[in-house]
């Protein structure tokens, strides 16, 4: 009896250190790549850097900057993030409502959302490339766009879809009941209530979109200027750090950190505002 | 039992999937009164509630057969239109469930719906409604914060307000006070005590006590059937079937 309490005290002690060592283990690992991208990027960060193109022998340790790479990052991002939304919230109001939670079909397209969460980017940028291929398609802002917005759409969905199903049957009953339609439900009731999960998802696509290298590389192609068009090729920060760090010059290098820090000051700002807009809308619904 | 009942069923029987959840309903509502449904859970209590206004088509594999009539028209064919028949019906839910919006916007949801844009026209009902829920004194200088900061009982009467605020003749209650503490359930049972002058209402209790203090009528269902329906005096002190006379004595639950 007595060593059946000390075994479970033990117990408990072993799988609380545990949770300690992997909550030391996450700290240390995401301050420590802070750190790197901060030390070695803010030396590396210009006016110049940021606001110019790439000049002749940029990757050779030449002047300009990543502009091309910033623009494109951005209009890849916001781009496939704005058709993702425009997808994936007609896809979850269905998924919900429509549908019906536990419908064969409701259960077989979140199966399928599932695998393709699984797949990595490459594998989306190489279909992209096939696709392209076979309709004569070049590397262009486009297609990355919609590339991406392959890859992040099972984020989406799902991660809006876990969140609206956590929503009680009774807030669905009492809103039909008052005499409501499916669709006035689902765009006045349960989009606004789910509307924190929402912007988490979709701040989860667009971090993936924007971080990704290997789902544009074959379908946006890489240039030094900044595209006029849909059908243009465009840069982004994922390859540009990419090439950077491949080169054999020093100063190159250091600039990849500078990219680095770019790109994870604009996820970190387009987050922060999103929340801020989200809570500021909140306030006065809820 | 009276010539023209608001609510009334007939023959109804439901079916999910392969088992048989109500079995042969007949009952005529009387008006403007308040009748509990009590029973043992499990026994059909929500869902008969729930096909009274349709909403159980809402689950999966449901088969109904049989009339659910609202002032003489069955509501499974006469009605094309859920909209106007849910008008004519408020629910309450076993936890209250306010809308993500403010205590305002909640109360005036139905109203928009059905229509009503005039905001002075909105905030008479509005106030009126609130007032009948005793909620008004309470909220009337916050109106627009989000209901969601209200306690679980103003919650709840925000609720009933905002089900009176569409106008119906009959009001649906599902067990509705089970989540609320004792004096939220008594503003709550006093706001039915004075509704039942004018509304038809339902109310489905697993609280004998409830239903002793508040029905005018009572059915006590078991195992998906009506075993006994009348005034809520006969029911309490003289049941004349056995199973009743168990389950007020408390011995089967
Ligand atoms: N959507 C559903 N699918 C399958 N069975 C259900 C469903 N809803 C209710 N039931 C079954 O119907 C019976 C009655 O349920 P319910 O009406 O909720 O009872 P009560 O409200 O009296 O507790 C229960 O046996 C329950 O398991
Ligand atoms: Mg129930």
């Amino acid at each position: 009896m007595m060593k059946h309490k000390y075994f479970k005290k033990l117990e408990e002690q072993f799988f609380f250190g545990l949770m300690q060592l992997a909550t030391v283990t996450i700290l240390f690992g995401l301050l420590f790549i802070l750190f790197t991208i901060l030390w070695k990027g803010i030396p590396n960060l210009s006016w110049e850097m940021i606001s110019q193109k790439p000049q002749g022998g940029f990757y050779m340790g030449g002047g300009g900057g990543i502009l091309n790479a910033i623009c494109g990052s951005l209009l890849l991002g916001l781009g496939s993030t704005i058709l993702g939304l425009l997808l994936s919230i007609p896809i979850v109001i269905w998924l919900n409502i429509y549908a019906g939670q536990y419908s064969r079909n409701a259960v077989m397209v979140r199966t399928a959302l599932d695998m393709l969460w699984g797949i990595p980017s490459i594998v989306f940028g190489a279909f992209g490339f096939i696709i392209m291929l076979a309709l004569g398609i070049k590397a262009s802002l486009l297609a990355g766009i919609v590339t991406l917005t392959l890859l992040i759409l099972p984020i989406m969905v799902r991660g809006m879809d876990e969140v609206i199903k956590t929503i009680p049957k009774e807030l669905h009953e009492s809103t039909l009941s008052l005499g409501a339609t499916r669709w006035e439900m689902a765009t006045r009731v349960i989009l606004r209530k789910a509307l924190p999960g929402i912007v988490t998802a979709t701040l989860l696509g667009f971090g993936r979109a924007i971080g990704d290298a290997a789902a544009v590389m074959f379908t946006a192609g890489f240039t030094d200027n900044i595209p006029q068009k849909l059908t243009d090729p465009v840069a982004s920060l994922p390859l540009s750090i990419f090439f950077q760090l491949g080169s054999p010059f020093e100063i190159v290098r250091g600039r990849a950190y500078a990219a680095a820090l770019v790109l994870t000051i604009i996820i970190l700002v387009i987050s922060f505002l999103s929340r801020l807009i989200t809570a500021k809308y909140q306030k006065h619904s809820r | 039992m009276q010539i023209n009942p608001h609510l009334g069923i007939s023959q109804l029987n439901v079916h999910i999937g392969d088992q048989q959840i109500l079995k042969n309903i007949n009952i005529n509502f009387p008006n403007k009164a308040i009748t509990a449904i009590i029973g043992p859970s499990g026994c059909g209590k929500t869902t008969l509630l729930k096909t009274m206004n349709r909403l159980i088509e809402n689950s999966r594999g449901v088969n109904i057969t049989g009339k659910v009539l609202i002032n003489g028209q069955n509501i499974y064919d006469d009605y094309e239109d859920l909209t106007s028949l849910r008008k004519k019906m408020g629910l309450l839910a076993q936890r209250p469930t306010p809308l993500p919006m403010s205590i305002y916007a909640n109360v005036v949801f139905g109203l928009k719906l059905h229509g009503i844009k005039d905001e002075k026209i909105l905030q008479e009902k509005a106030e009126k409604y609130l007032r009948i829920a005793s909620l008004w004194d309470e909220v009337h200088d916050r109106m627009r914060d989000p209901a969601s900061k209200l306690s679980i009982g103003q919650q709840q009467r925000l609720c009933l307000a905002r089900g009176l605020a569409i106008e119906p003749e009959i009001i649906l209650c599902d067990e509705p006070t089970s989540a609320l503490d004792p004096i939220s359930s008594k503003k709550i049972e006093e706001s039915f005590n004075e509704l039942k002058q004018e509304y038809t209402i339902i109310l489905v209790t697993h609280i004998l006590r409830q239903a002793r203090r508040l029905a005018d009528y009572v059915v006590f269902m078991y195992l998906g059937e009506i075993i006994e329906f009348g005034p809520a005096k006969e029911i309490f002190e003289n049941p004349k079937e056995q199973l009743t006379k168990e389950y007020i004595g408390g011995l089967i639950s």
